[in-house]
């Protein structure tokens, strides 16, 4: 194995170190809402300093190898689309923590009826997934489960659409909880945007194992 | 009819399963290429496995090899070097080469240019004179040697004897020139400054280079071709060669996973 392998492999393992990261930040998120505990919310916002320093090390790996072995076909495409799925992960990371702080910030429990409404679990585990298919896509080099991803952002979709109507229905209904309805939608809000950020880093996937760009076109 | 002339013309360098022998050794296996008339094309691949005798089909150097076989057909301008009469000395005019070491003649810097105009028949001082500064001036190399073209090309650098001998080249006006890893026994500095040239000629020359250095045959070439065992691999873009090269041993090459 050359020098430029052994960095890619330690660059990928890098990657899949992080992306169980933020698939547990997420996990984490929807324990605290099902459970109503805060002190995992908590957990998951204190978490987020370590998922920004594996974002640096990761950028900072790409550049040494940028410089120091001048990577050129599939290596080169490794190290564009790492660098893409990196900022990509960091993201995620992101929306986890902002879901952590609308748990927090409602000072009560979210009651188990609007989660239920919000088909709030099915978000979760649908999200969970393709962060699950992405990271197998990586490691096993299987641009064809990469592309699964980008079918079940569909779903997201649909029930983040969704979320609207449902919302104006219970402030219609029963505006006295409109406190819990606008953060069970922001949450639906940034679950939606996990999954773009999960399709995004699928698609570098995609480029790096095939040589194609699948974005900003029809996706099959 | 018309047309089938134009497009042939676009080509100024053909090989049509071109084979050749070194006694039993089966050295290039049935190679088509076709070059485009200004642009620069790399040759690569790891040592032994065809590009510099390849090189050196397009002047017959490889004439000089006792037991040398060559079949199938180079065109030059649309012309045979092989089967057609044509004059050795006049396809060598048309189809300069580089070395891989610079080997200027134990002349002064100025005959080393004119040496090839003088072979050539030509005494006409102001012509030479003439013909001298322009080389030197293409070859980038007159703003250092203007004032001291009397002394010997021997107390050169390495890399402005390289530049020397690229101005020698360039003397007697060929449209190709060869270029067998001009740049592998020069520091940086001088290898960017070869690179640089390459750039230029390519407005006026056609230029093939062998390189073991990838990075250098993806900063100075339009097409790169991928020899291994004597075979072409592929040939094509210099900019999809090392993005995404179409055969897997291509890949493993440029990527430095072969064997």
């Amino acid at each position: 194995m050359t020098q430029l392998e052994l960095k890619i492999n330690e660059l990928k393992e890098l990657l899949s170190e992080m992306t169980n990261l933020v698939r547990l930040q997420l996990t984490k998120c929807e324990d605290a809402i099902m459970h109503n505990d805060h002190a995992i919310a908590l957990e998951v916002m204190a978490k987020e300093k370590r998922v920004n320093a594996l974002e640096l090390k990761i950028d900072r790996d790409c550049e040494n190898v940028i410089a120091l072995f001048n990577p050129v076909a599939i290596d080169l495409r490794f190290i564009l689309a790492t660098l893409k799925i990196n900022t990509n992960l960091e993201r995620i990371g992101d929306n986890a923590d902002g879901i952590a702080r609308y748990i927090v910030d409602l000072k009560k429990t979210f009651d188990s009826d609007l989660v239920e409404k919000y088909q709030l679990a099915e978000m979760f585990q649908t999200a969970v997934s393709m962060v699950d298919d992405t990271i197998a896509s990586l490691v096993n080099e299987d641009s064809k489960m990469a592309r699964k991803v980008l079918d079940k952002d569909e779903k997201l979709n649909t029930i983040n659409r969704q979320a609207t109507t449902v919302t104006l229905d219970l402030i219609k209904n029963a505006p006295e909880r409109a406190d819990q309805y606008l953060l069970l939608l922001s949450i639906i809000r940034k679950l939606e945007r996990v999954g773009d950020q999960t399709q995004n880093i699928a698609e570098e996937i995609i480029f790096f194992i095939e040589a194609k760009v699948l974005k900003h076109k029809d996706k099959r | 009819m018309a047309e089938e002339k134009e497009i042939k013309k676009t080509f100024k360098i053909q090989t049509k399963d071109l084979h050749l022998h070194y006694g039993d050794f089966h050295a290039l296996k049935g190679i088509n290429i076709a070059i485009k008339t200004n642009t620069v094309t790399a040759l690569i691949g790891p040592s032994g496995c065809g590009k510099s005798t390849y090189l050196r089909v397009f002047n017959r150097m490889n004439d000089l090899i006792t037991g040398v076989k060559i079949e199938g057909s180079v065109l030059v301008d649309d012309v045979d070097i092989y089967k057609d009469k044509i004059a050795i000395d006049n396809l060598r005019k048309n189809v300069g080469m580089v070395f891989q070491k610079p080997n200027p003649f134990p002349k002064s810097i100025y005959e080393n240019v004119a040496y090839g105009l003088r072979v050539n028949g030509i005494n006409d001082k102001n012509f030479i004179d003439e013909r001298v500064e322009r080389s030197l001036k293409q070859a980038a190399l007159w703003d250092e040697v203007q004032d001291k073209l009397k002394k010997s090309a021997m107390a050169l650098s390495g890399g402005q004897q390289q530049r020397l001998c690229i101005a020698r080249t360039l003397a007697v006006e060929p449209t190709v020139i060869l270029m067998d890893e001009p740049a592998s026994a020069l520091d940086p500095i001088s290898t960017a400054k070869i690179e640089e040239l390459i750039h230029e000629l390519k407005q006026k020359y056609t230029i093939i280079i062998v390189t073991h250095n990838m990075q250098q045959a993806g900063r100075v070439s339009d097409r790169t071709a991928f020899f291994y065992l004597g075979e072409l691999i592929e040939y094509g873009n210099t900019k999809e060669i090392f993005t995404h090269p179409k055969n897997p041993r291509t890949q493993n090459y440029i990527t430095g996973r072969f064997g």
